[in-house]
């Protein structure tokens, strides 16, 4: 029986009432005991958002490619994935790479990662691969109340504790330059690289670009990759001396250089997103992996670029402590002759949770149990996030502050982080938490023309949706709340938003409409934190029914496998 | 970096007057272009300086980011590798007055430049070389966007 038909077993076992201990048994022995390969193994997690916990957490139904990546990874949803990846429909596997059937899925496949969970994982891979590397591709110190609330002290502990030996960063910067150096600084066995950000005046290095490590007599360089657009998706004044970039002649004499000292094989731990990553594979070389992340694409099987160098191959890590990828290289005396790759899933079930990683979890909530765990609210929906136009969680967020600060339209910005929840689920005031912990977390209302709002979704559509990977920012489209539009993502910039309306008259370019919105990326924006507006909703509605998330009417994309 | 370097090139404030006393910069080369920072379209700034139809070159190595991070202040460095490059020209094609720059690169020197550049809008920006008398150019569009929304 090989690994598929295992898992296959499980959901039959479940079903016809076997023994599940037995079956959980020989399930995880075929899922998390890949056979040893090679010399060089890289263990990789990224964009985990500082969920310590297991949690859920339902993948896209619209994940749209357009240009070059229509059609192609990461951007196949549902069945298209499961076909591409050969996948199993019904399975455990098929259940942690799509959205399909998530709700009875989530609930008889349990929970996915946690750090006691994942650490039991890691510590597992060691055992059978000695000298394996554990890379943090970062997103790891924000998106969770407790690390708000310790700026990123919880997560630095659990990484520590897990044997995290290399990371790199995004959302970490969002606790300002001090902050981020200041933690470097306390960091014992982690080392932080980043090619590519550099002082603002002089364009020196801030961090290191890249470190050597041995295993078993093969000297590996891993690069850091930072992701290159921090201080235009996120408020630039939290690192205002510090410019950032893709740098890809930078990053070739980074390779090049590692190349000379020694390195018989080269990997970029890269916060760029998959299709940048993609994109840079065909024109850097010297790369023999990309191990990738911020687009959250839980992405099983790796995407092999050819450029003038030779081969890069290209992975992306999914999110949320979800997925833990193994990437064992056999190098020899020319470089990296082959390679096995995985995604596992971190299903909480089958790992057993390790005891130390777990006290170290309950010590760092335990000052914070009482307001963690106070309820706000029964969902009787599924509540998520993540996808192209809108989620369920995100619309009762804009559904919330446009009824406590009394707008008619709303926006909230498309991140792609943010935990999901199963009907019957009561919300405590962690799971608000989980969609909003961000330092910058202001409502605002503020009077916008219809031009203005034209503008704006036109600009944030082409940040997700322009044929360039390079000049997409890896975040999804603004939620919008109240008014519908239509959404032609082929169109070039100015041309994709149409037929904008609210309560079915057209938004009119010179009138004046008061917005809601928060996480403002300018200096000096005050406002109440969302949070607490939400909060308010919440304990004042009690039971929230299912809700359809507002998505607009999307034009010229039938056919397209990033949508279901 | 060290502290020195920094110092020396924070104290250049009196960068042009040192060039116009070095002579490497003659007062009239400064007046005839002044004309051209006020052309209000790239056409007429290119047709001030005296260069209709630049040619393409790859010899120009145009560094600037694709989505700029600051539109107020936009990096952007420029290399020459033409032989006999006598000047490197920055222009916005969108900014109200598309020229930005100019750099006499007297002989002998590396014709290489850096500075930064004021964006208020998605543009194509011109590294405008002349060498031995003639005029080539490369182009790259800088992205000017809203922000936020990311990850």
């Amino acid at each position: 029986m090989n690994r598929r038909e295992f898992l296959g077993a499980l959901a039959a076992a479940a079903a016809c009432g076997v023994p599940l201990d037995a079956a959980r048994a020989q399930v995880a022995q075929a899922l998390y005991d890949p056979p040893r390969f090679g010399n060089i193994s890289l263990l990789h997690f990224t964009d985990c958002h500082a969920q310590l916990l297991p949690i859920y957490f339902r993948e896209p139904s619209a994940n749209i490619g357009v240009g070059e990546a229509a059609g192609r990874l990461p951007h196949l949803v549902g069945e298209h994935l499961l076909k591409n990846a050969g996948i199993a429909a019904g399975t455990a596997e098929a259940h942690a790479f799509t959205y399909l059937d998530f709700a009875a899925a989530a609930k008889r496949y349990g929970k996915v990662g946690g750090f006691a969970h994942l650490a039991t994982l890691v510590k597992r891979l060691r055992a059978s691969r000695p000298g394996a590397l554990l890379l943090d591709g970062g997103d790891t110190w924000q998106g969770s109340a407790t690390s708000l609330w310790t700026q990123g002290r919880d997560m630095i502990e659990a990484c520590q504790q897990l044997g995290v030996d290399i990371m790199t960063a995004h959302w970490e910067f969002t606790y300002g330059d001090k902050r981020v150096q200041e933690a470097i600084k306390s960091l014992d066995r982690i080392e932080f690289v980043a090619q590519n950000v550099k002082t603002a005046d002089f364009g020196d290095p801030v961090f290191k670009p890249y470190v050597m490590r041995e295993m078993n007599g093969v000297p590996v360089a891993i690069v850091g990759q930072a992701f290159p657009y921090t201080p235009i998706a996120n408020p630039r004044h939290f690192v205002p001396d510090w410019t950032f970039g893709i740098q890809e002649t930078e990053l070739q004499a980074v390779v090049n250089e590692a190349r000379s000292k020694g390195a018989r094989a080269v990997v970029l731990l890269s916060h760029n997103g998959m299709d940048v990553d993609i994109k840079l594979a065909g024109r850097v070389r010297g790369i023999d992996a990309i191990m990738g992340g911020h687009t959250h694409d839980g992405v099983p099987v790796p995407v092999v670029v050819n450029n003038a160098g030779g081969k890069t191959i290209v992975t992306n890590a999914g999110s949320n402590g979800k997925f833990l990828s193994v990437l064992d290289l056999e190098v020899n005396s020319s470089g990296v002759a082959d390679f096995r790759y995985r995604l596992l899933p971190v299903f909480s079930n089958l790992l057993p949770a390790d005891p130390q990683m777990q006290s170290l979890i309950e010590r760092v909530r335990a000052p914070y149990a009482a307001k963690l765990n106070e309820p706000l609210a029964v969902t009787e929906g599924l509540l998520y996030r993540r996808g192209n136009f809108n989620g369920t969680f995100d619309q009762l967020i804009l559904d919330a502050l446009m009824a406590v600060k009394g707008t008619e339209i709303g926006f909230s910005p498309g991140f792609r982080w943010g935990t999901t929840m199963l009907p019957g689920q009561t919300i405590l005031r962690e799971h608000l938490m989980d969609q909003t912990a961000i330092t910058y977390p202001s409502v605002t209302v503020n009077e916008m023309t219809g031009a203005d709002i034209k503008s704006i979704l036109e600009d944030v559509c082409d940040n997700l949706f322009n044929p360039d990977p390079y000049l997409q920012q890896g975040g999804d489209m603004v939620r919008v709340g109240g008014m519908s539009y239509a959404c032609d993502p082929r169109a070039t910039i100015g041309k994709r938003i149409d037929d904008m309306r609210l309560g079915g008259k057209p938004i009119e370019a010179g009138r004046r409409y008061k917005v809601v919105g928060w996480a403002p990326v300018a200096a000096g924006a005050t406002g109440e934190p969302v949070w607490d507006v939400v909060e308010r909703y919440l304990k004042d509605t009690k039971v929230i029914k299912p809700r359809a998330p507002n998505v607009p009417r999307i034009i010229g994309m039938s056919g397209n496998q990033g949508l279901a | 970096m060290n502290h020195s370097r920094r110092k020396a090139i924070k104290t250049g404030g009196g960068l042009l007057a040192l060039l116009l006393s070095a002579g490497i910069l003659k007062p009239g080369e400064a007046l005839a272009q002044a004309d051209a920072f006020s052309m209000k379209t790239l056409a007429e700034a290119l047709r001030a300086v005296g260069a209709q139809n630049p040619a393409a070159s790859n010899a120009i190595v145009f560094k600037a980011p694709a989505i700029a991070e600051n539109g107020a202040v936009v990096p952007v460095a420029v290399e020459s590798k033409l032989p006999g490059t006598e000047s490197i020209t920055l222009l916005v094609e969108k900014n109200p007055t598309p020229l930005v720059a100019s750099f006499v690169i007297p002989a002998g020197t590396t014709g290489s430049i850096s500075t930064r550049v004021k964006m208020g809008q998605t543009s194509d920006v011109y590294a405008l070389v002349k060498a031995e008398g003639k005029f080539y150019m490369a182009k790259q569009e800088i992205k000017i966007t809203l922000g936020g929304c990311g990850g």
